[in-house]
């Protein structure tokens, strides 16, 4: 870096510190960036991800997943098939032992098995990488839960109650993670990313993955991750970290 | 005739039309001084208005237009238990089912307020 780059960084990195004290407590600078116009579209420059740091993410600890349960209204799973937007996994290395405890959700894949085989269009991939349900179209046919290599897909068999505004849910539809997509529209983070933040582990970081200064680029760029089954090319959205 | 406050302030949103007409359901009244569009154009149009909104919203992400559900929901609600179903004064199911059309919305979406979701005590109309 020449004495030039040094100086230049060096005042902007003041700068942006300054203004980040100017702000009202709990109003973050980037959340102000990253929230969308009224009326604006989802943008196709940006693309949404996750990335879960398995070496952070505490055994036994179910944060992400009863935070998701009361954002959108999912009573606790009583049958087999209920539907379950998030699960924690655990996974032993049978060779040396070691354990490894992450939450496995939607992975947002930018070539979306799920979209491929919807015979309605109800399955499909916002401009912006989410891949999302329209209730409104979807017939509850259930090839998008067979498709899926993650088991991502949850079918409502019974009658819903208490649902919450943001997230409609009924009888016959396929449903899975939306990545709190009315949050993301208001420049917020999911639900899960703000509970495990709460619950002090930090093990799951949200944020534009094309914007090479967003913390889960900087991350991503700095740590190896994976995608879960990167051989099928779906290419993921969740990117795990330790695994 | 007598006629209660709220009961005239729903007739009197609801139209001379509508008002003259046999048996019209008497609706909770609406929170807020005019609706997004006038009370004819509702009536006829709302599911035309919401239908479209509803694609731009969940397709393309446009968040915040004037057509919503959610916004149909916070003002017409009832006062006290913040629902728009529960009984044929509620603002929903009473028209529905004076005009005899199915009301699908609320298999999905929820019926009541965000107040009333959270347990809190619904704000007067």
């Amino acid at each position: 870096m020449n004495p030039v780059d040094a100086g230049r960084r060096d005042f902007l990195g003041r700068s942006a510190a300054f203004a980040g004290v100017a702000l009202a407590p709990g109003v973050v600078l980037y959340e102000i960036a990253l929230a969308r116009e009224t009326g604006k579209a989802a943008s196709p420059a940006v693309r949404w991800g996750m990335l879960v740091d398995t070496t952070r993410c505490a055994s036994g600890c179910t944060a992400c997943v009863d935070a998701c349960h009361a954002e959108h209204g999912i009573p606790a799973a009583v049958r087999p098939t209920d539907a379950q937007w998030i699960r924690k996994v655990e996974l032993k290395d049978l060779r040396t032992g070691a354990i490894r405890s992450a939450p496995v959700m939607c992975q947002h894949c930018a070539e979306p098995p799920c979209v491929d085989v919807c015979p309605t269009g109800a399955s499909f991939k916002r401009a912006d990488g989410i891949v999302l349900v329209d209730r409104h179209t979807c017939i509850g046919c259930r090839y998008c839960m067979m498709a899926c290599p993650y088991k991502a897909r949850s079918f409502v068999h019974e009658p819903t109650t208490g649902q919450k505004t943001d997230t409609p849910r009924g009888k016959g539809c396929v449903e899975s993670c939306n990545l709190c997509v009315h949050r993301v529209d208001k420049g917020g983070a999911p639900a899960c990313v703000e509970a495990c933040a709460q619950a002090g582990h930090r093990a799951i970081v949200f944020g534009d993955l094309n914007d090479p200064a967003s913390e889960i680029a900087v991350r991503v760029r700095a740590a190896t991750t994976t995608q879960l089954r990167a051989d099928l090319r779906t290419d993921n959205g969740v990117l795990y970290q330790g695994l | 005739m007598r006629v209660t406050g709220a009961g005239l302030l729903a007739l009197a949103l609801a139209g001379a039309a509508w008002a003259g007409a046999a048996r019209a359901p008497v609706l909770d009244a609406p929170r807020g001084e005019q609706c997004v569009e006038d009370a004819a154009t509702m009536r006829r149009s709302h599911m035309d208005f919401l239908r479209h909104q509803r694609d731009e919203t969940v397709h393309r992400g446009i968040r915040g237009a004037r057509h919503s559900l959610a916004g149909c929901i916070e003002c017409h609600a009832n006062a006290k238990d913040g629902a728009v179903l529960g009984s044929p004064s509620h603002f929903c199911q009473g028209c529905h089912a004076y005009v005899a059309v199915k009301l699908d919305c609320f298999e999905c979406h929820s019926s009541r307020t965000r107040a009333a979701q959270a347990g809190r005590p619904a704000s007067s109309p």
